[in-house]
């Protein structure tokens, strides 16, 4: 809970303890990077950086929807198919006869166009919710199920390759160095923090979350509130698509976000920000992202194989909700 | 008098150094039924929960039946003879009346669960309290009353020898009432000792036999029931002089206000099943009491009006425009606001600081673009704080961490800063301690002095026939009675309630 | 459960919400059998139901796990990867034999249960988290020692059987999952656990002070969803004769889908053993379907449609048991 103590740490004492538990993922985080700098060979280098900020940043992308969602008390199971829906109509526009005649307009589109598509499928999660009053986790588990199959149904199930360097700029390009996804990512995040601190919106989420029905009662839009979350997560997945896409200069609609919504479930979950909803730290997720992308990066470049750093990253998982939780309960 | 069935003495419980209880004690007889009474906060809980084995004391000693006991668990004390019926009832709504009554102890017969035995027993042991009904039909059909009544069943069921009930009549109307008061004499004839626990000093005196007032985690007085009247039994609830008591009843000073304009006005409203005809009418600088029984239709109505549960036909005038809002926030557009029966439910966000949920309502006017100006947030904020006496550690503080009646005055700030001209209570002073309840009550007439207009419901006759100007009755979904404050003494609207058509008799029972 | 509606004693028939979803998805799936019988030569062959049977049997097993812990207001993630770690262990212990390399399959499903249930009843981790985490756990220790590749069984000994043997006529893994079944839908209805298992599903706090041993329950129902899942894992393992560290992903999310076709709500506290088999029978037979369309070459569908036939099916089952469920709450 990052940014946590503007909204309600005023007054309170400072407390060690209390303050390392609630911090636990930034406390780890910081260990890590100590543990790194003295051990990991080559950690200090500018690459080591890009690599890593690079890695994490899909998923960070799609932990800023999620915390969205999550803060109102929802889940989204559908963010990976919907990655999988906007790296395969990416590639479909830009290679079409339409996209190749016209370059410029082509690729404006293939931005455009499916980050809209996983922005209005999101929209219809949240409206499928809303107006039917189903359980998040089965509403969402609908797009997971259905998205994939329209991802591969687009494409026929096949690998769409290309090499486009406009459009890959999303996933490829830097600006002064520094990699133009890790610029989304910050940029999403920055916006988000600021939607939950500033706006009005931000405070409808975390009422809805916190007390649905009061909420409603003193005039919250509820299912308003809640359509945008879901739609505002199927933006953040699209996007994410597209930089995935644009990294492998190919479209696998079979495998193009394979599993993203368990790994942004886990960063906002390690982040700090409880299912329960009524409360948010899109910082904290941010944080919970790169504490996942490191450990694993730290084995790796440590002679640990893959396969055993999926069973640290469990443990991770575990442990930092676990503290966070003693954290509340003391 | 033989040796007490409980005997807890010098009982001390500590919560990170606060003290809750200091040397509380509390004596029960079998086959008495003991009343424990006392503001909120005054340990009567936490005297329980000691004795359940919920919470570890302290200090003290328990005897029950003449050994020293010391549960570690609810469930150890249910064992060991002590069941306790919780105020939200706590049974599993989807399981059969059967099941709740025998979870934990099934009958089994060759290793398999023998349903047909289970659910004979639990008819036969219903019957007992002239409960007749299909026990295998889930328990989420049936009406509080009946929940409640199979929450005693399982008790008895347990062979329990002190049943203790923690506030069982707050949802209960009067006829569920006295059912439930036939239960506990049953029960005191049978020799089980009750502890019974309410707000409501009126029904002590129907079937209690001695009472223990509790006030700042000590016992401070032990009385038959027939030696204290009422006016005593407050003032040692409040540790105040008599003279106080008596001149404050309620809050309210019955200035007959004189009527304005009009800022609501309902016909022939039809809601489900529950709504059949109702009929209310509000004026700008009048309270309104809207009374009946629990079921009639009361708060159904008030959620209409808010365009929380739109009506299915019948006219709605607010502030002179006929619309039919049908979301809250179409009816907050209007000037409209509603403070819900139910604070923890309906009411507070929780999690979020008093700051956020003072202004939850009017928050979107103080946004420009999206973004919250939060000078002017705090300012009101300020304001209503002041304004209200809402005590709080800070405005960050978290709403859930503050009292009932600060939580109240919470809920009602938040309407009150939208500027409304007609404001919705239900039930406002439920559940609050006679101090802040007093205080709320003054506060309401003040608003309505300044020309709000105000809808109360209320389940409290007094804070009716001493608040209201004008009073609507409501029976089993139809305005029975309309009586101006002259004509609204409680025998009056006692009499306009039970004014029922047969059919409502059966639904109680499911 | 649907199947004991005949006892008058069972309660559940009289609880009219799952009452209502079942009766729907049984109709369904006759609809469905129906319309292949109908329409395709040899949908209702000895050849084609026992594959079909075969196959989805796995998917029975980890549904009917899920189904226990649903019915908790739980949720295990971790019943496809728990699968596919079990396949690689029996596999392995398979030159020994049919009974340790099944010994040894159900043994990883014990461990991950066991991690999953210590996880959420001791150190009170939300399930949905603490069964990723063992989801993570299971996958990565699957993959580790079958060095990411997958392990071939043995041949040798009649450990194959399990997947690929027949008893009486019917393949060996479906009479695993309708043994399985019947114990689950005794356990559910007639005997304490399962009647714990709906009570805490139905309000925990209500449970705990009815002095319902909670912890205990949960932790069993995620042991027992281990088990069954590493049971689909041997099953795996011996019927493609191989055990595969990197199988069993999405399992988890088909079977929470097959347990909520089958009318067991994801709130906890009602649910049908009965109807969750129906509900994995209804996905898998759409995938039948969909390939016996394909066969007739009047139309080619591709296969990929199949992932989108069964979400809108499942959204459909959704939007009619909401109907259902607040006709039910109404009448209530």
């Amino acid at each position: 809970m990052a940014d946590a103590p503007t909204i309600a740490g005023k007054g309170a004492s400072f407390d060690v303890t209390a303050f390392f538990r609630r911090y636990a993922a930034l406390t780890a985080l910081i260990v890590l990077l100590a543990f790194d700098f003295a051990v990991t060979p080559n950690f200090a280098s500018w690459q080591t950086l890009n690599v890593n900020l690079t890695q994490v940043a899909t998923i960070v992308i799609v932990s800023v929807g999620m915390t969205l969602v999550i803060a109102t008390g929802g889940i989204d199971l559908s963010v990976g198919s919907l990655m999988a829906i906007a790296g395969a109509l990416a590639p479909l526009i830009f290679l079409s006869p339409f996209g190749r005649a016209h370059p410029g307009l082509g690729d404006a589109l293939a931005f455009i166009i499916p980050v809209a598509a996983a922005g209005l499928l999101g929209m219809f999660n949240g409206w499928f919710i809303t107006r039917f009053q189903v359980q998040p986790i089965v509403g969402t588990l609908v797009m997971f199920i259905a998205g994939r199959g329209i991802g591969q149904v687009l494409t026929n199930g096949n690998l769409q390759v290309f090499k486009n360097p406009t459009f890959q700029f999303i996933g490829l390009g830097r600006i002064l160095g520094v990699p133009f996804q890790v610029i989304i990512m910050l940029a999403l995040v920055a916006a988000a923090a600021w939607t939950f601190r500033r706006t009005l919106f931000g405070r409808q989420i975390l009422a809805v979350g916190g007390n649905e029905r009061a909420a409603r009662l003193a005039g919250v839009p509820v299912n308003q509130v809640k359509r945008w979350v879901y739609a505002i997560s199927g933006l953040c997945a699209g996007i994410a698509g597209l930089v995935v896409v644009s990294i492998n200069s190919s479209s696998d609609a079979n495998l193009v976000g394979l599993g993203m919504e368990l790994d942004a479930i886990a960063a906002v979950a390690v982040g700090g920000t409880p299912f329960t909803g009524g409360q948010a730290s899109v910082v904290g997720s941010l944080i919970g992202a790169l504490l996942i992308q490191l450990v694993r990066y730290t084995l790796l470049a440590n002679g640990v194989p893959d396969a055993a750093a999926l069973v640290v990253k469990g443990l991770i998982i575990a442990g930092a909700v676990w503290s966070q939780q003693r954290g509340k309960f003391t | 008098m033989t040796a007490p069935l409980l005997g807890m003495r010098d009982i001390d419980k500590r919560f990170q150094g606060v003290k809750a209880l200091s040397s509380a004690s509390l004596e029960v007889a079998a086959g008495e039924i003991m009343a424990l009474v006392g503001q909120n906060g005054a340990g009567k809980s936490t005297l329980i929960k000691v004795l359940t084995g919920a919470y570890r004391r302290d200090g003290g000693s328990i005897a029950f039946g003449g050994e020293p006991i010391d549960f570690a668990s609810p469930h150890e004390a249910q064992r060991g003879g002590i069941s306790t019926i919780y105020q939200e009832i706590n049974l599993v709504p989807f399981r059969s009346v059967a099941e709740n009554i025998f979870l934990g102890r099934e009958h089994r017969r060759y290793g398999l669960l023998d349903w047909r035995r289970m659910n004979h027993q639990a008819a036969e042991l219903l019957r007992r309290f002239a409960v007749e009904l299909d026990v295998r039909r889930p328990l989420m059909g049936f009406s509080t009353a009946i929940q409640q009544m199979v929450a005693i069943a399982r008790a008895v069921s347990f062979k329990a020898r002190l049943v203790i009930m923690d506030e069982p009549t707050s949802s209960l109307d009067e006829r569920e009432v006295a059912v439930l008061f036939d239960v506990m004499r049953q029960l005191r004839a049978e020799g089980v000792a009750v502890i019974f626990i309410t707000h409501r000093l009126d029904e002590l005196y129907q079937v209690c036999d001695r009472v223990t007032v509790m006030r700042d985690g000590r016992t401070v007085m032990t009385s038959l029931m027939a030696e204290v009247d009422k006016l005593h039994l407050i003032a040692a609830m409040l540790g105040r002089d008599l003279e106080t008591v008596r001149a404050h009843a309620t809050g309210f000073s019955a200035t007959s206000a004189k009527a304005g304009e009009e800022v609501l006005s309902a016909e022939g409203l039809r809601i489900g099943r529950k709504v059949r005809d109702a009929r209310v009418e509000v004026r700008t600088g009048q309270i309104v009491g809207l009374a009946g029984l629990l079921g009639s239709g009361r708060t159904e109505v008030a959620r209409a009006v808010f365009g929380a549960d739109p009506p299915d036909a019948g006219t709605i005038r607010l502030t002179g425009k006929e619309v039919t809002p049908r979301e809250p926030a179409d009816a907050i557009a209007l000037g409209v606001g509603y403070c819900s029966e139910d604070r923890k439910a309906d009411g507070i966000v929780p999690d979020m600081s008093v700051r956020e949920n003072l202004t939850l309502g009017i928050l979107p006017r103080l946004t420009q673009m999206g973004v919250v100006d939060e000078a002017r947030q705090r300012a009101i904020v300020d304001r209503f704080m002041a304004r209200l006496a809402i005590k709080a550690a800070s405005v960050e503080q978290k709403i859930r961490e503050l009292s009932g009646g600060n939580q109240q005055k919470v809920l009602l700030a938040r309407w009150l800063c939208t500027d409304p001209k007609l404001l919705i209570l239900d039930e406002p002073t439920r559940g609050i301690d006679v101090g802040a309840k007093a205080e709320i009550q003054s506060l309401i007439r003040e608003l309505a002095d300044q020309g709000l207009g105000v809808l109360m419901i209320s389940s409290e006759l007094e804070e009716i026939v001493e608040g209201a100007d004008r009073v609507f009755v409501l029976s089993d979904g139809r305005t029975v009675a309309d009586l101006p404050h002259t004509a609204a003494s409680a025998p009056a609207i006692m009499a306009a309630m039970a004014h029922e058509d047969p059919a409502a008799t059966g639904t109680a029972n499911g | 459960m649907s199947a004991g509606t005949a006892t008058p004693a069972a309660p559940s028939r009289q609880s009219s919400l799952a009452w209502a979803g079942q009766q729907r998805v049984l109709i369904a799936l006759v609809l469905l059998i129906l319309f292949g019988a109908l329409r395709y030569d040899h949908f209702l062959g000895a050849y084609n139901v026992l594959s079909v049977l075969r196959y989805n049997s796995m998917f029975a097993l980890t549904s009917l796990g899920m189904c226990f812990v649903i019915m908790t207001a739980g949720i295990d993630l971790s019943v496809g990867t728990t699968a596919a770690c079990a396949s690689v262990v029996s596999a392995v212990l398979s030159p020994v034999g049919l009974f340790p390399g099944l010994l040894g399959g159900l043994a990883t499903g014990v461990a991950v249960g066991a991690i999953n249930g210590f996880m959420v009843t001791r150190m009170k981790i939300q399930p949905f988290i603490a069964t990723l985490s063992g989801m993570l756990m299971a996958s990565g220790s699957g993959l580790l020692l079958a060095h990411n590749q997958s392990v071939s069984v043995s041949y040798e000994t009649n450990f194959t059987w399990l997947g690929q043997g027949d008893l009486l006529g019917f393949p060996t893994p479906a009479w695993i999952a309708g043994l399985a079944y019947v114990y689950g839908s005794i356990l559910l209805n007639f005997s304490s656990f399962g009647r714990y298992v709906l009570a805490i599903g139905g309000n925990e706090e209500a449970a705990r002070l009815m002095g319902l041993p909670v912890d205990r329950v949960k932790f069993w129902t995620y042991v027992q969803s281990g088990v069954f899942a590493s049971l689909a894992g041997v099953i795996l393992a011996a019927q493609f004769g191989a055990g595969q560290p990197a199988e069993g992903v999405g399992w988890e999310l088909f079977s929470i889908a097959a347990v909520v076709v089958g009318g067991t709500l994801l709130t906890g506290g009602v649910g049908s053993v009965a109807t969750t088999l129906i509900g994995v029978l209804l996905l898998g037979l759409i995938f039948n379907v969909l390939n016996f369309e394909n066969g007739l070459g009047w139309i080619s569908l591709s296969a990929y449609w199949q992932s989108v036939v069964r979400g809108v099916f499942l959204m459909v089952v959704v939007m009619a048991g909401s109907g259902a469920a607040r006709r039910a709450i109404r009448a209530a």
